[in-house]
């Protein structure tokens, strides 16, 4: 019972900030907003006994990439006199057909219950049986997700350098 | 059936939806580049709510394994893009995509 109130109050919060998220004007603010989601649903991680990726959630979502937004935004000076708007009918339709998409999700998936045994173990979600997993069966592309990140290190370092021979 | 914690799963399946969908009237909706991005953002943390929920209720670690791949993509897809959007200010002045209605060289 005291889950079910948790699972509520933190969900509530998590589409709050989530819609302050898109609905405020200054970019600033959107990205403390987003900080707000990502530890809601980091919460979220913990309820369901993931905690490494509720860390791991934490540590590169509100850590680094946020982090790395907020940099940038400040670089260029972004701030409510600079920002765009959108015609009004035109959010409005973008409001429209965000709402219709969600009637057809929550339409389509309401009565799925598929999960016929409840074979619970906390263990799923423990670093430990991530951690046998990762280096057994995903060794391969764990360490191709490196030299991913050695392309986008470059591909950030070469697009940004201001003269390129 | 297929509760934990107390909590059925249909509950993790609305909430991602819901969080998915703001996603998308954030893209649809704003002319910032940058806060287009953060909505792709909030995307993605939507599928990775729905794919941790499922692995737990499975009791099989290989989605949390998936969400931790997804999260490396999503680093680097940032940095690329955050590069990108910098190169593009130096040139146009601007982060408003209605500008980029004509990608020429």
């Amino acid at each position: 019972m005291m889950q079910q109130y948790l699972f509520l109050i933190l969900g509530f919060f998590a589409v709050l900030s989530a819609l302050m998220v898109v609905f405020t004007r200054n970019p600033v603010h959107s990205v403390l907003y987003l900080i707000l989601t990502f530890f809601a649903i980091a919460a979220e991680y913990v309820l369901l006994n993931a905690q490494f990726i509720a860390v791991v959630n934490i540590i590169v979502y509100a850590g680094a990439i946020m982090v790395l937004f907020l940099f940038v935004i400040m670089l260029l000076n972004l701030n409510k006199d600079t920002e765009p708007h959108k015609a009004q009918w035109m959010k409005f339709g973008a409001v429209v057909t965000g709402g219709l998409l969600l009637l057809v999700l929550v339409g389509s998936l309401k009565g799925t219950e598929t999960i016929t045994h409840t074979a619970f173990d906390n263990s799923a979600g423990y670093i430990e049986t991530l951690g046998k997993v990762l280096f057994t069966e995903f060794l391969l592309p764990f360490e191709v997700s490196a030299v991913l990140f050695l392309a986008a290190m470059v591909g950030a370092v070469m697009l940004t350098k201001k003269d390129i021979k | 059936m297929g509760m934990i914690n107390g909590i059925p799963l249909n509950w993790y399946i609305i909430l991602s939806s819901i969080l998915f969908c703001i996603g998308v009237v954030g893209v649809l909706s704003r002319r910032n580049a940058i806060i287009i991005f953060m909505s792709i953002e909030l995307m993605l943390n939507s599928v990775n709510l729905l794919l941790v929920a499922f692995s737990t209720y499975h009791a099989d670690p290989n989605g949390q394994v998936f969400v931790f791949f997804t999260m490396a993509v999503a680093a680097a897809e940032v940095t690329v893009g955050l590069a990108i959007l910098v190169v593009m200010y130096r040139n146009t002045k601007s982060t408003d995509i209605d500008i980029l209605n004509r990608l020429r060289g």
